[in-house]
């Protein structure tokens, strides 16, 4: 069913688009099969997505692209799915909107109070562990693939993966979203350990490009954002901006 | 049957199954369906301008594939500066929206201050989110707070975005279409005003299920100029022949008149009780 192998992850997810799968399907559900009301405006919103994080040595870069979906219908074409958690803790979106910004949501305020209580920034670790905790208990209502990225002065920089069905596991890189299947062997390939910040903007635009000019669900600007010691800073590659691979 | 419930932790409530099983069982025995929620088909947008928003409804309510009410109002008051379009389920809109108002005027008085766009966002979205999508209300909200004007559109499974102009519910694509070709970034009021009547009254002449007049509804710092209507787009036409034709059209032959005497056998008066 739910298969925890992105691939099957992202066929599935994809039908959601189609047909809201998860939901039981009374006669009469939120609205009339009526023709006055045309199909997109019956279905979930879908971050159809492609997202991506990179750690490298003092920090990390996360990326996104910002399109939102309602079935063929594009809801926002300029969606910062770059989530702030904590001041240097944010999170990559997947998956259902509204399941995904109710978790983000939740858990900014879980780890806001926690962070009063220990008087210190919270680990990224605990951060994930959050999200690890309401995905895993939820898995069979929730839809929401995240990526939990952040910098502490424990760790340093860290990207942690937390999928559908709610499996927590630190990576180096990790790419998410229904356009990451396009981009795994480019990732594989051009991913290097030890590289830096202007590196891994730069791997992570091209990445995305390359996502969204594939997959239907992807596109819009391409958001950036770079996490260290430092702060936080962010980035907007518009579309006319963005690295171009196609000859014709 | 996949039943939604959940145990309840922290945030995630339980979540109510919304639906009358048992009337829909035993209409469908002897026949009949059960009557279709009212939906407002409906077109309605908004649009952040230099000043503050402007938003804007059709005012078509239908059933099914009929017109059930020709005047009515989408745009929802929420507070003495916030102010809520709806599209989707007419009854959820209105009772959400009121709810949402009730409770945000509550907080108003315990914090001591005008209420925020984010908070009545916030409220609507916990609430949408905890009944999974089953209210089905799609909302346009917009106002002006402290930290300047704001415009949320919020989908009925609890989702948000907030941007400089938003359209929702079935004529949403060609009010989108308008606002896609004309939207400019600060803009005047009259500016603003005529770019949210165009953007409805494209969804009220391309989709069915929008139509009658455009209301709108302008939110400053300063005030608040809620205009119903603004547009009467749809104007009832005068009918220019008549059924009826004068006396005399027709010549009379011959004329008999025969009274039927009655006899009164008692009257009585009851009054009607109109305190």
């Amino acid at each position: 069913m739910r298969g925890q192998p992105l691939l099957s992850t992202v066929i599935h997810r994809e039908k959601m688009a189609a047909a809201p799968v998860m939901m039981p399907y009374f006669g009469q559900q939120i609205s009339s099969k009526s023709d006055l009301v045309p199909d997109w405006t019956r279905q979930e919103v879908s971050t159809g997505t492609t997202i991506m994080a990179v750690e490298y040595d003092g920090g990390v870069v996360i990326g996104a692209d910002s399109r939102t979906t309602t079935g063929a219908y594009i809801a926002n074409r300029v969606t910062d799915k770059l989530t702030r958690i904590h001041n240097k803790i944010y999170c990559c979106r997947s998956g259902s909107a509204a399941d995904t910004q109710a978790i983000a949501e939740i858990v900014a305020y879980q780890l806001g109070f926690h962070s009063i209580e220990l008087d210190e920034p919270p680990l990224v670790e605990t951060a994930a562990n959050l999200f690890r905790a309401s995905c895993y208990r939820y898995r069979e209502e929730l839809t929401a693939g995240i990526l939990v990225a952040g910098w502490d002065k424990r760790k340093g920089g860290q990207v942690y993966s937390v999928p559908i069905g709610g499996m927590l596991v630190r990576q180096p890189v990790s790419v998410g979203g229904s356009g990451s299947t396009y981009i795994y062997g480019f990732m594989d390939a051009n991913y290097k350990p030890g590289m830096n910040k202007e590196q891994c903007m730069e791997l992570t635009a091209a990445a995305l490009s390359l996502a969204m000019e594939r997959d239907g669900s992807s596109g819009g600007v391409v958001r950036l954002a770079s996490i260290s010691e430092e702060g936080v800073e962010r980035r907007v590659i518009l579309g006319n901006q963005l690295p171009k691979f196609s000859t014709h | 049957a996949l039943f939604r419930h959940t145990c309840q932790p922290v945030n995630i409530r339980n979540i109510f199954l919304l639906r009358n099983a048992v009337l829909e069982v035993e209409a469908s025995k002897v026949g009949c369906s059960v009557p279709a929620a009212r939906k407002t088909g409906t077109t309605i947008c908004g649009v952040v301008f230099k000043d503050g928003v402007v938003l804007g409804a059709d005012t078509r309510a239908t059933e099914g594939m009929i017109v059930a009410d020709k005047n009515c109002s989408k745009i929802h008051y929420i507070s003495p500066n916030i102010y809520c379009c709806g599209a989707g389920t007419a009854a959820d809109t209105e009772m959400t929206t009121q709810l949402i108002s009730s409770n945000l005027e509550l907080h108003s008085l315990s914090t001591g201050r005008l209420p925020r766009v984010a908070t009545a966002n916030r409220m609507l979205k916990q609430m949408l989110f905890r009944y999974q999508g089953y209210i089905g209300a799609a909302l346009v909200l917009g106002g002006v707070d402290c930290n300047g004007p704001h415009l949320y559109s919020i989908y009925p499974h609890g989702s948000t975005d907030k941007l400089p102009y938003v359209t929702m519910g079935s004529g949403s694509l060609a009010a989108m279409a308008v606002f896609e070709d004309r939207y400019k970034p600060d803009m005047e009021e009259d500016a603003a005003k005529q770019l949210v009547r165009d953007a409805i009254a494209a969804g009220i002449f391309n989709d069915l299920g929008s139509g009658s007049n455009i209301d709108l509804c302008v939110i400053t710092k300063s005030k608040v100029n809620y205009i119903r209507p603004h547009d009467e787009a749809n104007k009832k036409g005068v009918r220019t022949g008549d059924y009826k034709y004068k006396r005399g059209t027709t010549g009379v032959l011959t004329k008999a008149v025969t009274p039927i005497d009655l006899e009164l056998l008692e009257e009585s008066v009851q009054t009607m009780d109109t305190s």
